[in-house]
């Protein structure tokens, strides 16, 4: 009797399972409010902890382009251990902004590089962050300052030239210079991948953000979005084959890339045709130079709107833009 | 002594609902819209062959923001190598040279319907309807010429949802249709003519939804050819250039209308355009000269 009660709970199981309906499982970290999407290859793209960030992630360890903003770095790293173990082994940054090196210090102390040799004590210990020379310059600070960001989130190993190699993973990193959003701005192409991490030069959801005070220009975004163009190449039909990985917004191909083009080229123009014909920034904000593209990528409020984007783009072409600050004085050397 | 076995009231529950929902067994409801159709072109022919005049946007419930768009464009950005390849979207590849084949994607084992596919000859898209219930992608997912779509039957007739297209047109004059529309359409096979009734809501570049309707006959001896596309450089231009009309220089708008002794109004689109007490309206404007 016992047996015969154990197979009808048996068969009531089987029946229940049957009978369930097909679900899909929740997307990773969606609680967290942290999403996880594979792009192709070794990369994923992670939406949600501030700026995009692009992870690697083979053999080798893991890399991340660019670490979310300081509250959202927990959530990263729940996101980065539920698809591997394995250590953090590179970060590398985009741009200075909050929220792109936010993360940077609770992340890299996790991590750790490979190091040997003659380098001395403390190597080794956290992640290496690359980045432009002109993004650790923004995070430190001068003797005697104080520094927006602890030293642990710092770049430790920073280039001042084109770009800056890596072999990882089984496949070439090349980080970029491509200063547009700032002076301190790189891209990131994954060339086994196939994948680009555009940082600020690109979002999907606004007006490229042009800090003039930084040493951002419209020229040098432009430059960055071509020659972004002139890096991707499709699969097949315009479509696929190399993906972008935008500052902000969802995940594109060259030809989403191409329509972000040819708006900010086309805005260009015809603030350059009024600055040309003399027009005041209020003249040219009149003839609505952005109309056709500001219920997609215009805002009336918010950190970045249509306004903020209009007055920079001018300024800009005008030669009117701020000088950047002047590097502080170096203090006197003590007499012995 | 027989012995009673008194099944426990769950286990009852869970057969009658087994039994209730029925073994896996033929596609459910619905019609087989497969075969090789060939497109008619008695509806919009001017539009959908020769194409669309520059500055026409009749019967376009479009707003401020896809005018300016329109006329703006200069049909010479498609000759930046980028652009050459660009196959309509999902909304649009019915409309021009479309040759089309249907064909479904049955499960081996449960005979389930789980997919309806489409081919279409220019520039070669091809779809896939999902008909399993799968959602779609979250926002932050890729966006493709065809989209990402979901189909449903309300009775024999197909209904599909689509979104995740990229940015596309509605009208291949400048007329753009944005990333964030939703393409809704329905598939009616009458005998050997299908019939598809399209509508486009996007809430960038519309004011109202846009409906289409187009054709096909079934056509058992139809061959796609393939059709590759290879871009070149057509025209030599410095990096980052991009063929546009400077805002107010367009000097082509008023021709279709000039062509089509049109009043100038009609032609610039709207809403109003779409319905038949325009003509009310239309009585009492003049028409632009034509140029001598």
């Amino acid at each position: 009797m016992r047996a015969g009660w154990v197979g009808v709970v048996a068969l009531t199981c089987v029946l229940c399972a049957g009978a369930q309906p097909s679900g899909q499982a929740p997307a990773a970290g969606a609680a967290s409010g942290v999403h996880t999407l594979k792009v192709q290859g070794n990369v994923y793209m992670l939406v949600g902890a501030g700026g995009n960030i692009a992870l690697q992630i083979s053999d080798d360890g893991v890399l991340l382009v660019d670490t979310g903003t300081t509250a959202n770095a927990d959530k990263v790293v729940a996101a980065v251990r539920e698809l591997t173990n394995k250590p953090i082994r590179y970060i590398i940054n985009t741009s200075a902004d909050p929220d792109h090196v936010g993360g940077n210090d609770t992340i890299g102390k996790l991590g750790s590089t490979i190091a040997g040799g003659n380098v001395g004590a403390g190597a080794g210990v956290g992640a290496g962050i690359i980045a432009h020379e002109n993004v650790l310059t923004r995070m430190s600070a001068p003797t005697g300052k104080s520094a927006p960001y602890p030293t642990t989130a710092w770049p430790t190993d920073t280039y001042v030239s084109k770009q800056k190699e890596l072999f990882f993973n089984g496949e070439a990193i090349q980080t970029i210079y491509k200063p547009g959003h700032s002076d301190a701005d790189s891209i990131v192409y994954f060339r086994r991948s196939d994948v680009i991490v555009a940082g600020e030069l690109f979002n999907t959801d606004t007006y490229p953000v042009i800090d003039l005070a930084k040493g951002g220009s419209i020229k040098g975004v432009l430059a960055g979005l071509n020659d972004m163009l002139d890096i991707a190449i499709p699969k097949a039909m315009q479509e696929g084959g190399t993906y972008i990985i935008p500052g902000h917004g969802r995940l594109t191909d060259e030809a989403d890339l191409l329509e972000y083009r040819d708006m900010v080229t086309i805005i260009r123009d015809r603030v350059q045709d009024g600055v040309k014909r003399g027009q005041t920034l209020d003249q040219v904000k009149a003839g609505k130079p952005t109309l056709d593209y500001d219920a997609r990528w215009g805002a009336t409020s918010g950190p970045w709107t249509t306004d903020m984007f209009l007055e920079a783009v001018y300024k800009d072409l005008k030669g009117a833009a701020a000088p950047a600050a002047a590097p502080a004085a170096k203090a006197p050397a003590a007499k012995k | 002594m027989k012995h009673r076995i008194l099944l426990p009231a769950f286990v009852v529950v869970a057969g009658v609902s087994l039994i209730a929902q029925g073994p896996p067994g033929p596609p459910t409801v619905g019609v087989d819209l497969s075969g090789e159709w060939a497109p008619r072109f008695h509806e919009d022919q001017p539009e959908r062959i020769p194409g669309p005049d520059i500055g026409d946007y009749l019967g376009l419930p479009i707003n401020a923001a896809a005018r300016q768009h329109a006329d703006a464009w200069d049909a010479s950005i498609l000759t930046l190598p980028e652009h050459q390849c660009k196959p309509h979207p999902a909304d649009y590849s019915p409309r021009g040279p479309a040759n089309l084949r249907i064909w479904r994607e049955i499960d081996h084992d449960s005979q389930q319907l789980v997919a309806v596919h489409t081919h279409i000859s220019w520039q070669q898209p091809e779809r896939t309807i999902w008909m399993d219930g799968r959602p779609h992608p979250p926002e932050y997912a890729a966006h493709t010429w065809q989209g990402f779509s979901t189909g449903k039957w309300d009775g024999d007739m197909l209904t599909v949802t689509t979104t995740h297209l990229k940015m596309g047109w509605i009208r291949r004059n400048g007329v753009p249709r944005s990333d964030k529309a939703v393409l809704t359409e329905h598939f009616v096979r009458h005998g050997d003519y299908l019939t598809l009734i399209s509508v486009i809501n996007d809430p960038v570049y519309l004011t109202e939804p846009f409906v289409r309707t187009t054709n096909w006959a079934l056509d058992p001896h139809q061959q796609i050819a393939p059709y590759p596309c290879q871009a070149v450089v057509e025209v030599e231009r410095p990096q980052g250039v991009v063929p546009h009309h400077l805002l107010g220089t367009n000097t082509f708008l008023s021709e279709f209308a000039a062509k089509e002794s049109l009043p100038f109004e009609p032609t610039r689109g709207g809403a109003e355009t779409m319905y038949p007490e325009y003509q009310l309206k239309l009585a009492t404007m003049t028409p632009v000269a034509k140029a001598k």
